[in-house]
């Protein structure tokens, strides 16, 4: 089925908005505004986001890892609250408790971001369980580095969901590296989805990971799959511009620079563009032009909110602890 | 509490736990059980017998052999609104899934700001048993009490299971119910009709009043105590015993109010002796009661080896009544 114009452009606007949020938390660490010791950015992944989570339903799950922003910002939470847990706020995500790995929303059904290498597996396989014990229609949609699919999480979570035909749909972003280790040095078949085989799931192949409409299309297919009869698997190829974390300098050195480039030729933001060029629309150039003014706007509203937002009260040390 | 006027009846501590947790599904149609065996095998100890004919797959799950998705996928199940009792066989299989219980079980409610909350029970079965060995034999749940978020419950009798493995269902906190394999058939009473007996989360017991010295104890530990009790009563040593039930959340107002009173203290446990349950008790009475303090506070625990196959080694290594008599009177 076609998307509609403006579809495309707010798959376009939020492909923008990942980006040039991402570029902006990656100066803000520089700068120290963001702390810690980790900040994973998604720069040149946005597509397997976007697209993957516009196929889904508002009653859908979605869960990932720590290179989450983008996930949150996709589900529709609002960026600034986003960036507010990154500079520790109270008024963050998280209400600066869980910083940028642990993002989450549960009035989205975002479940969150998780900082164990496929920790967050079997929490998917089990929030799954718990659409299908209720008889709901939902289906999960897991997202899984290509670095988690060779712990003991992948193999056990899918399998559970082989076993007990649950609604998932697990979509590893295979960006070519587990950190700074390829991905033919840390799997025995590096040809991931091949490995649904494995526990009886359906294999969806690999697809192209920098072309959002693909990861549309190809998720659409995998949901209503998965509503009816139980989990796949998708391998979309993607690659990212930085490296695994913000400390990772390596990975940004001239020993990847043709690789790079060869995937900037094919960057998402670049290739939705162009689908939406083809469509003939009138005044393309001058929407595509008022998008990147509104999201730098955007940017700058997350970024004076979360700047401008208070620090969690002392006493909140202690909250949540347990119920 | 059960009271004098209830009406008992008499069982084992596995059928204890088995009506806790069927009359918790009855009650609740959130709650189900997951776990290796716990379906159409009846329970590797028997606890889940009968369920699968009542339940059915939907609500009596077996699982492969996979520890890390068993615990993990009981906190996703949790968060997304069920009640999952799941069952690792036995807690030195729980090693596996240290992560998902300690990262995941015990901090997703704090690291999301109380977004999400995980009402799910990980039953295990613990402790030494005949010969099982050094890699069949631990009882290790300090390792989990070291961690905020999560409870730790270890019962010491069939009433205190059931009551216990209740209010641990009914709670929306994560709970590591710990269940002492050598006592699955231990004989006790449990109230023959009231489904809502509920042993308060965090709150110990005495189990038996005195004055002369504290025994504190948890699971197999109190009824080391208890033994040991008697058999001091027949030297007129009056022994106060009490049961912490719980190691999160750790109850030690009994502990102090007695130990204001005796002035001696001996913490008795199945556990290995290095930073054990002992350890932190000693550590508070120090820190809260030293101008109480008649004399050190002992600590009586498993020898500090891994356990032999040997029968005559693997039960010289661990508490007994005897050890805990002999300590008592090294401090009166």
């Amino acid at each position: 089925m076609a998307l509609k114009k403006d579809e495309l452009l707010s798959m376009y606007h939020e492909l923008v908005l990942i980006r040039r949020f991402e570029e902006r938390a990656g100066e803000l660490y520089a700068s120290k505004e963001i702390g810690g010791v980790y900040l994973h950015l998604a720069n040149g992944q946005e597509a397997v986001i976007t697209g993957a989570i516009h196929a889904l339903r508002e009653t859908d799950h979605v869960i990932t890892a720590y290179r989450d922003h983008g996930h949150a910002i996709s589900r529709g939470v609002d960026p600034k609250y986003v960036m507010a847990e990154m500079f520790g706020k109270r008024t963050g995500t998280s209400g600066g408790k869980g910083g940028s790995m642990h993002i989450a929303s549960k009035e989205h059904r975002f479940w969150g971001g998780y900082a164990i290498v496929g920790g967050h597996l079997p929490l998917a396989t089990g929030i799954a369980m718990a659409s299908h014990y209720r008889g709901d229609d939902e289906v999960t949609l897991s997202y899984i580095g290509d670095g988690a699919s060779n712990n003991g999480y992948f193999h056990e979570s899918l399998n559970l969901s082989g076993v007990w035909d649950l609604p998932v749909i697990w979509f590893i972003e295979n960006n070519f590296y587990g950190m700074g280790t390829a991905v033919e040095e840390a799997a025995g078949n590096p040809i991931l989805h091949e490995r649904a085989q494995g526990y009886g799931i359906k294999d969806m192949g690999r697809i192209d990971g920098q072309d959002t409409l693909e990861v549309y299309e190809v998720v659409q297919e995998a949901a209503e799959y998965a509503r009816e009869n139980g989990p796949v698997l998708i391998e979309a190829m993607t690659y990212r511009y930085r490296g695994h974390g913000v400390s990772d300098r390596l990975f940004e050195s001239d020993a990847r620079a043709d690789e790079m480039t060869q995937f900037k030729e094919r960057d998402p933001i670049t290739v939705m563009a162009e689908h939406i060029r083809k469509r003939d629309y009138v005044d393309t150039e001058a929407e595509l032009k008022r998008i990147h003014e509104r999201v730098e706007e955007e940017v700058e509203a997350a970024i004076k909110f979360a700047r401008e937002s208070a620090e969690p009260y002392p006493d909140e040390l202690y909250t949540h602890v347990y119920v | 509490m059960a009271t004098a006027t209830m009406e008992m009846k008499r069982t084992q501590m596995r059928e204890a736990l088995r009506s806790a947790l069927m009359e918790e599904m009855r009650r609740d149609e959130r709650v189900f059980v997951m776990g290796q065996e716990v379906g159409k095998w009846q329970g590797t100890h028997r606890v889940t017998r009968g369920f699968y004919e009542e339940f059915g797959p939907k609500r009596v799950r077996d699982t492969p052999i996979s520890e890390m998705a068993i615990a993990g996928s009981a906190v996703g199940a949790a968060m997304n609104g069920l009640r999952p009792v799941a069952e690792i066989m036995t807690i030195n299989f729980a090693f596996l899934a240290l992560d998902a219980i300690i990262n995941h079980a015990a901090k997703v409610h704090y690291m999301f700001n109380g977004q999400f909350t995980v009402p799910m029970v990980l039953r295990v079965a613990s402790g030494w048993g005949n010969q099982a060995t050094a890699t069949h034999s631990h009882t290790p749940e300090v390792i989990f009490a070291h961690f905020p978020g999560l409870y730790v419950a270890m019962p010491s009798n069939p009433l205190d299971a059931y009551g216990m493995l209740k209010a641990s269902i009914r709670d929306d906190n994560p709970v590591l119910f710990s269940e002492s394999i050598a006592m699955y058939s231990a004989i006790g009473e449990i109230p023959a009709d009231d489904p809502d007996y509920l042993v308060p989360i965090g709150k110990s017991d005495v189990k038996r009043e005195g004055s002369d010295v504290t025994i504190v104890g948890y699971a197999r530990g109190v009824n080391w105590a208890l033994d040991a009790a008697k058999e001091l009563a027949k030297d007129g040593v009056q022994a106060e015993v009490i049961d912490l039930r719980w190691l999160r959340p750790l109850d030690l107002e009994p502990v102090y109010n007695s130990f204001k009173k005796t002035n001696r203290c001996v913490i008795v446990e199945e556990a290995l002796p290095m930073f054990n349950v002992g350890a932190e008790i000693a550590a508070k009475l120090q820190e809260e009661l030293f101008d109480y303090m008649d004399a050190p506070i002992k600590r009586v625990a498993a020898e500090d080896v891994p356990l032999p196959y040997n029968a005559t080694l693997e039960l010289s290594a661990l508490p007994d009544k005897n050890k805990v008599v002999k300590a008592v009177k090294e401090v009166l």
